[in-house]
């Protein structure tokens, strides 16, 4: 453990807190369960579905964790939060301190808090896990309780900015990886201008994850910070497209970051595929959450199937199949190729999606869509799959049951199989290394490109991944291009 | 907000307008096209940018009224705002020196080709242009067009202006008259499908402009899909202007109908 770890650990306030209840009082304690709205209601609206811990049972979950000699959660969180210390400032009710040790490390705790697969990061890591064989402290739950306090106390302290020092830099995409950037470069005292292709300002957190699950509002608070300290944002600007490479250089810009996600769906390339009533999630979401097309007053329009098929299992799938039951499906159904052990959901997702209602087809594969005479889909046929040796992945690789085969009737289809990188700055830049996925090779501990004077990270190099991953990559970037603007990298 | 600095109708159900973008005027070549949206209810509607004016900074988009979203653009008048306008976007047109052009534009359409015909005469071709239209009143930008083309064929299938007939049959005129080396059609897709299936007949290059349904215009939705030579590919991306004759027309108008 790092000495900073221990010295803060060694605190009076934690050695008191600790010594104030018993070890194995603290493990007798009942996880908390996060208040929920019922599921028979939820399912016909857009409310969001967790209601957030009361400050009682904040901190009576945060008693349960037994601020470990060898705290193992950190190492299994991307940013390295200091977790101990925040649960413990929750335990001591000092909830806005906590929200400070969160935002030492992680830029978007409200964000975070709610979107995180916490089991498989620092939830895995926690001691109840790993020795105790038991339920782990409900870290994720605790996080987002110490951010919406802190957000609804007014107090959201504005974090201080070095003096200016008149340097410009530009990001390139405004998703987690662009805004966390920006927030530590404007820190550190730069002029920091954001250049988003699209109308609204967030990138997957505005067009991708449903209100259901991630509220506007929390993402509008977060940039609105970012815009007192001094962050520019400039939105319907395609950098490559509406301004060039040699324009920003022209313009004064001395440092790129480019965090420009990975915005290109997948298709199956099976028959039927362009029938009307099938596309993309990328689509559905768009049109749902960036568009308004629920709501009646707009002017996008939406499929509002009754019998809806989405196929694959990640968080974009469960954000499809739980949306589409909020627009009316009757039937509303996950179609995914291995068991749900294998799905890359989070699992508060599935288990939410089947609370709702939500029917799973596991170990089935489309293999062709059918439409009627004008073209609209009506049902698709399913492959039945087992599952077979691992992969190179670790995964076990689904192998068709030959012949085995149904057909299901479907109105709606949503394609949710991945997405590629976004190729416009791979493109339209010269100097950057691309890979042959699309994705743009950097230095993994800077996030510097071929080209020093730009930087990258988030999901245009990593692939499709996560918003913790994206903007632990946006921060590690801010300080590499701080040295390298600073002459010393 | 992009404000609108001068307009003018071209027809009853035609507006020009000219909209102040200076990066997007410095930027654009012929074949691009914008992302238009107006209001904050309003849905994204791509446009081609029919001419751009660097000096002044400003683009010129033509719009048909045609439904709810250029209804609400048709609005606007000058010293409004447009809501928000992004671009240029898709791959420019092909411009090389291949000889005898003809570019075939129907209805409003012609308005896009008019930075093709453009560039296409600066590029040393001959260019025919063929213009059609249901009636005299809906013959659009005739003037500009004659500007630059070596002859220009104007079509009405009511015979009240020009020949009387469709395009294909003033495009046929052509081809049986002299040798043609590219064709370029833009207008309703199902007249762009049969512009392709004349051409293909005689066995000229053919590029049609498609304008299907779009949502970002960015590659990131694949609601403008469209099947070309057995392959998937994105109008706003990959596009807006592919070889008609390997585009599934079809497929295209059901996909058009998919929100009617
Ligand atoms: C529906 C959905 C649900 C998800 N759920 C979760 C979840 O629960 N938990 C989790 O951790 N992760 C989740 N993810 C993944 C996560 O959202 C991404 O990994 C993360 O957003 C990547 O961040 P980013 O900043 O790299 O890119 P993005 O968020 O994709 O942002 C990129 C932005 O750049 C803009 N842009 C692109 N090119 C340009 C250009 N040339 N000029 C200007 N702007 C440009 C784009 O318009 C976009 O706004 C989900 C993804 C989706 C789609
Ligand atoms: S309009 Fe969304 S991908 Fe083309």
């Amino acid at each position: 453990m790092s000495d900073y770890l221990k010295t803060e650990r060694a605190k009076e306030w934690r050695t008191a807190l600790r010594a104030s209840l018993k070890n194995k009082d603290r493990v007798a304690i009942p996880r908390v369960q996060m208040p929920e709205r019922d599921p028979m209601v939820r399912r016909h609206n857009h409310d969001e579905v967790n209601l957030g811990l009361t400050p009682e049972l904040a901190v009576g979950e945060a008693r349960r964790c037994l601020d470990c000699a060898n705290p193992t959660c950190i190492s299994g969180c991307p940013v390295e939060i200091n977790i101990p210390k925040f649960i413990k400032n929750i335990e001591r009710g000092a909830f806005l301190e906590a929200a400070k040790t969160l935002k030492a490390s992680n830029a978007l705790p409200a964000v975070c808090g709610r979107v995180c697969p916490q089991e498989r990061q620092c939830e895995s890591q926690c001691f109840y896990t790993l020795k105790l064989n038991k339920e782990p402290v409900a870290i994720g739950h605790l996080e987002r309780f110490a951010a919406d306090y802190e957000r609804e106390s007014g107090q959201v302290s504005i974090p201080e900015t070095a003096p200016a020092n008149n340097i410009r830099v530009a990001v390139v995409g405004s998703g987690p990886a662009g805004l966390s950037f920006a927030g530590d470069m404007v820190k550190l005292g730069y002029d920091v201008t954001v250049f988003e292709a699209l109308h609204e300002l967030g990138g997957v957190l505005r067009y991708g994850i449903p209100e259901f699950r991630l509220p506007s509002e929390i993402v509008d608070v977060e940039i609105d910070s970012l815009r007192a300290m001094g962050v520019k944002f400039i939105t319907n600007c395609i950098v490559g497209k509406t301004i060039s490479q040699e324009d920003l250089v022209d313009e004064g810009f001395k440092g790129i970051f480019v965090g420009s996600g990975a915005g290109l769906p997948n298709f199956m390339n099976i028959p039927g595929e362009n029938l009307v009533g099938v596309m993309s999630c990328n689509e559905y979401l768009t049109r749902v959450n960036l568009m308004q097309a629920a709501d009646p007053d707009s002017d996008t329009p939406v499929y509002k199937g009754r019998q809806v098929a989405v196929i694959g299992g990640g968080n974009t799938a469960m954000d499809a199949v739980r949306t589409a039951k909020r627009l009316g499906a009757e039937k509303a159904a996950i179609v995914y190729r291995r068991t749900e052990q294998e799905m890359p959901a989070r699992v508060e997702e599935v288990k939410h999606a089947k609370e709702e209602g939500i029917e799973f087809f596991t170990l089935h594969n489309p293999l062709r869509y059918e439409g009627d005479e004008r073209g609209r889909v009506q049902r698709a046929e399913l492959q039945r799959m087992r599952l077979g040796e691992p992969d190179s992945s670790g995964r076990r690789r689904p192998i068709p049951i030959e012949g085995d085969t149904v057909w299901l009737e479907v109105d709606e289809v949503i394609v949710s199989v991945g997405v590629s990188p976004n190729p416009l700055i791979p493109q339209s830049f010269t100097g950057l290394e691309i890979t042959r996925w699309g994705t743009i090779v950097v230095n993994e501990d800077t996030m510097q490109t071929a080209d020093e004077m730009i930087f990258a990270g988030g999901d245009i190099v990593r692939g499709g991944a996560t918003v913790i991953l994206a903007m632990g990559d946006g921060r590690r970037a801010a300080k590499a291009m701080h040295r390298y603007l600073q002459g010393e990298g | 907000m992009n404000k609108i600095v001068a307009k003018e109708y071209l027809s009853e159900r035609v507006v020009r307008f000219e909209v102040e973008a200076p990066l997007i005027a410095k930027s654009r070549r012929a074949g691009h096209f914008v992302i238009v949206r107006v209001g904050k209810k309003g849905e994204r509607v791509p446009y081609t940018i029919a001419s751009a004016d660097v000096e002044k900074g400003t683009i010129t988009l033509v719009v048909q009224r045609v439904g709810k979203s250029s209804e609400k653009l048709c609005r606007l008048e000058v010293g409004d705002h447009i809501t928000d306008l992004v671009g240029p976007l898709g791959k420019a047109t092909d411009i090389e020196k291949f000889g005898t052009v003809v570019c075939a534009g129907g209805g409003v359409g012609v308005a896009p080709m008019l930075p093709i015909i453009e560039a296409m005469k600066q590029a040393g071709n001959r260019v025919i242009s063929v213009i059609a239209a249901r009636t005299k009143e809906l013959i659009i930008l005739e003037e500009q067009v004659r500007e630059y083309s070596d002859e220009v064929v104007i079509m009405t299938d009511d015979g009240s202006y020009g020949k009387k007939g469709l395009i294909t049959a003033g495009v046929e005129e052509v081809i049986q008259r002299e040798k043609v080396d590219r064709c370029i059609t833009i207008g309703p897709a199902i007249m762009m499908k049969f512009v392709a299936e004349l051409t293909k007949k005689y066995n000229v290059p053919t590029v049609a402009s498609l304008n299907t349904i779009m949502v970002d215009g960015t590659g990131m939705c694949g609601a403008c899909r469209v099947t070309v030579g057995g392959q998937t590919r994105f109008v706003c991306v990959d596009g807006p202007e592919f070889d008609a004759h390997q585009v599934d027309f079809d497929e295209m108008l059901m996909r058009l109908k998919a929100y009617d």
